[in-house]
């Protein structure tokens, strides 16, 4: 990838620029620098904001209402993101769903579905993992059984992110128990308001309500809302997964606003022998996390050209995944560090009182980050990835 | 060198173990941890009843004087059972700031044993975790001394009747010499206290202090020696804790990997899950023969600061890459608020800050190794 841009990226560069300029209101760059995701009105007010500049499908075809950018401008535009401290787009819709409609979905379905992910007007939510079935994706059990024009769904699921705010649901069913575990998976669609569905929310380690158990009972969808083929969703699934580690990639361009935090923290702590941003052992952490963090950003370039050339990436999204979610639990955890002993206050009790600054936030982050190596893929299971796909073992 | 705890210690050990799976059972823990303080006193009464509370307490102070390897004993079902009462803030550190401090220590003390005071030591300020590294003022005013300062952090200061804060009667920030230790009540004139929880279920506060009238502790000028040995002794209760909360994640890890079924197996029959497990067992290991060292040294009196600066450094590195490792393993409902195994994780993250991270305490052990 050529690093020395051409004058038309050059021109382009400054129009992002001119754009995230005044676009991120202050009070989002904690949270987005924690690595944590806004309120979903907030996601939705940045989504419909980037779909008037007609910039709300980056990674899209124009067929599709894209913006059909060459991957050298995607790069440049979540640099410039980064920079901004905007936050990533929210990815169920635009990155997971969206391009298998696309790609295999009616021409209903593309009319209907697309440009309403575009503008923000529908939050979709995933429905995958199940208690049984998490690293093991192809034990999953919700069945979906045709019945006339319909299909009546049955299951649990689990790890559905944001299902609590999400218009529409895609899900993976079982709509035959013949042949390999992996045959007779589908892909549907369904509406959050279809009656028989019921959302618990699971609550986690870093205080926040992100993801939900659901349970799918009797929930009767159109057969039209199948994508593609019946018994080919393990399929799609895959190549979902695959979309999920490319959205690591584009999250690994965001490490810096993590970085430049636990800089600006270091600044402002003072300690016995003057500040910690001036402490050489300090400075000797922050080094290493960004250097490595320089390091996973030569590997996006790396993929990004590969997709320049149409190329097959083969695992390289896996490694980005696995050192990105190394470094943003790293870099997280040096931030929590440089607050020292005010990390100890998550939250005030006293009415008028407030956390430190950063906090909870930075706290949060840090714990939040411990998913990061457990969803879309464990590190366990992308190392295996790897050794097959790459190494042949 | 004692690796074994006696009869009359392994007796303490079950009775905080029977204590513990009572009333700090994983299933009841998000329930514990909404009674906040109300619970917090309920417990805190039955562990009065029980002795542990005076157990700590010099017998010069109307305690019974049990030592580093007493409290061990204590300090592990603490951790084991993630148990949030204060024990080593009122019971340890405060006790071992205020021996011999004067007969208004002792009747204090008295009333620590049977749960009816608590006291917070307040002795970190915005500059971090040395004890010398403080500009609060305490100035002479007849017999009685007044302090004025800010202490950014008290832990378990949130419900604490009196504070134990140090102050400057000379030298600048950095000089041990003009260390003082005072004892300030809750309700004194010119004290505002602001309480912050902690992501851990510990409930801490930071202080302002305008002329506050206050009551000296122990020699004028002389207090970081007594701070030190003080913290020393507050740092191998949490190094057992810290490992009785690390043995604990391991166990849950360990039955975890052995009933989970992904792939038609359980994951514990994958390798890569085996060498996760026993890495996690092999830094327990670690952890625990150096806490035992530590206390066991600090008992017989012949415990160097560096070693228990070392020991700090280790545990707290491992207690928090066994922790992460058990949420890890655990997968997705590792995360989740319900199990417990996250909560020994957010624990062993502010184990790690009480009294001095990790780097404060490298920094400290390569000083006092020079």
């Amino acid at each position: 990838m050529n690093l020395d841009l051409a004058p038309e990226d050059r021109a382009f560069q400054q129009e992002v620029r001119a754009f995230f300029a005044d676009s991120i209101p202050e009070e989002w760059k904690t949270t987005v620098r924690a690595g944590l995701r806004l309120s979903p009105e907030n996601l939705v007010a940045y989504q419909r904001r980037l779909a008037d500049r007609g910039w709300g499908a980056p990674t899209w075809p124009k067929e599709y209402g894209g913006t059909g950018w060459t991957p050298q401008q995607l790069h440049i535009f979540w640099s410039e993101a980064s920079a901004a401290d905007a936050p990533a787009q929210f990815h169920q819709g635009l990155e997971l769903i969206g391009p298998i409609i696309f790609t295999y979905g009616s021409q209903a379905q593309k009319d209907f579905y697309l440009p309403r992910i575009i503008s923000g007007e529908d939050w979709w939510c995933q429905g995958y993992s199940e208690p049984g079935a998490g690293s093991d994706l192809a034990a999953l059990r919700t069945r979906a059984t045709r019945d006339g024009d319909d299909y009546v769904i049955n299951g649990h699921k689990m790890w559905t992110s944001y299902a609590h705010v999400a218009d529409r649901m895609f899900v993976l069913a079982r709509t035959s128990t013949e042949g390999r575990r992996q045959q007779g998976i589908s892909l549907m669609l369904v509406d959050m308001d279809t009656p028989g569905i019921r959302i618990s929310p699971i609550h986690t380690l870093d205080e926040k309500h992100h993801t939900n158990e659901v349970f799918l009972d009797d929930v009767r969808i159109p057969a039209a809302n199948l994508v593609g083929e019946e018994g080919m969703g393990w399929n799609y699934g895959k190549v979902l997964l695959d979309r999920e580690r490319m959205v690591a990639a584009a999250t690994a361009m965001f490490l810096p606003q993590t970085l430049r935090a636990v800089r600006e923290a270091a600044t402002r702590r003072r300690t016995a022998g003057g500040l910690l941003i001036d402490k050489p052992e300090f400075r000797a952490k922050l080094a290493q996390v960004e250097i490595e963090a320089l390091a996973v950003q030569a590997m996006v370039l790396h993929l990004m050209a590969d997709a320049a050339a149409g190329a097959d990436s083969g695992p390289r999204g896996s490694m980005v995944k696995l050192r990105w979610s190394e470094l943003t639990q790293q870099a997280t955890a040096l931030w929590v560090e440089a607050l020292g002993p005010k990390a100890q206050h998550f939250a005030a009790l006293d009415e008028g009182a407030a956390p430190p600054q950063d906090m909870p936030l930075a706290l949060q982050g840090a714990l939040y980050a411990r998913v990061t190596t457990i969803y879309g893929g464990s590190s366990e299971i992308q190392r295996n990835i790897i050794a097959r796909r790459a190494l042949g073992l | 060198m004692q690796f074994a705890f006696n009869d009359e210690q392994q007796m303490l050990r079950d009775s905080v173990e029977r204590f513990g799976e009572e009333q700090w059972s994983a299933a009841d823990r998000l329930k514990r941890l909404a009674e906040g303080a109300e619970g917090t006193a309920r417990r805190w009464a039955q562990m009065a009843e029980l002795g542990w509370l005076m157990l700590p307490i010099a017998e010069s102070d109307g305690g019974l004087g049990g030592g580093p390897v007493e409290i061990m004993a204590i300090m592990e079902g603490f951790g084991r059972h993630l148990m949030t009462e204060a024990y080593v803030s009122h019971c340890v550190l405060a006790p071992a700031l205020m021996q011999d401090g004067g007969a208004h220590c002792t009747a204090l003390l008295e009333q620590v044993g049977t749960g009816q005071v608590r006291i917070a030591a307040a002795l970190i300020e915005d500059e971090g975790f040395d004890v010398a590294s403080i500009r609060a003022t305490a100035q002479a005013d007849g017999d009685r001394f007044k302090v004025t300062g800010g202490k950014a952090h008290v832990e378990d200061g949130a419900a604490a009747d009196w504070y134990l804060v140090s102050a400057r009667t000379a030298g600048v920030s950095g000089e041990r010499e003009g260390v003082s230790l005072f004892l300030v009540p809750r309700s004194a004139d010119g004290l505002t206290v602001r309480r912050f929880r902690s992501v851990d279920g510990h409930r801490h506060c930071s202080l302002d202090l305008v002329d506050v009238a206050a009551i000296p502790v122990g020699a004028i000028g002389g207090a970081a020696d007594r701070i030190d040995a003080a913290l020393d002794r507050a740092i191998v209760a949490h190094l057992a804790e810290a490992v009785g909360s690390m043995e604990a994640a391991v166990a849950a890890t360990l039955d975890y990997v052995r009933t989970r079924q992904q792939f038609g197996a359980p994951i514990g029959s994958f390798q890569v899950v085996q060498h996760k497990v026993v890495d996690m067992s092999v830094a327990c290991e670690e952890a625990r023969a150096l806490t035992m060292v530590a206390a066991s040294q600090l008992a017989s009196g012949g415990a160097a600061s560096s070693l228990i600066a070392a020991a700090k450094v280790r545990v707290a590195q491992c207690g928090i890459a066994v922790a992460q490792q058990a949420v890890q393993l655990h997968g997705g409902v590792g995360t989740s608020e319900e199990l417990v195994v996250s909560h020994h994780l957010r624990r062993q993250m502010m184990l790690d800050l009480a009294h001095g991270d990790r780097d404060h305490h490298k920094a400290r052990f390569a000083e006092l190794t020079r």
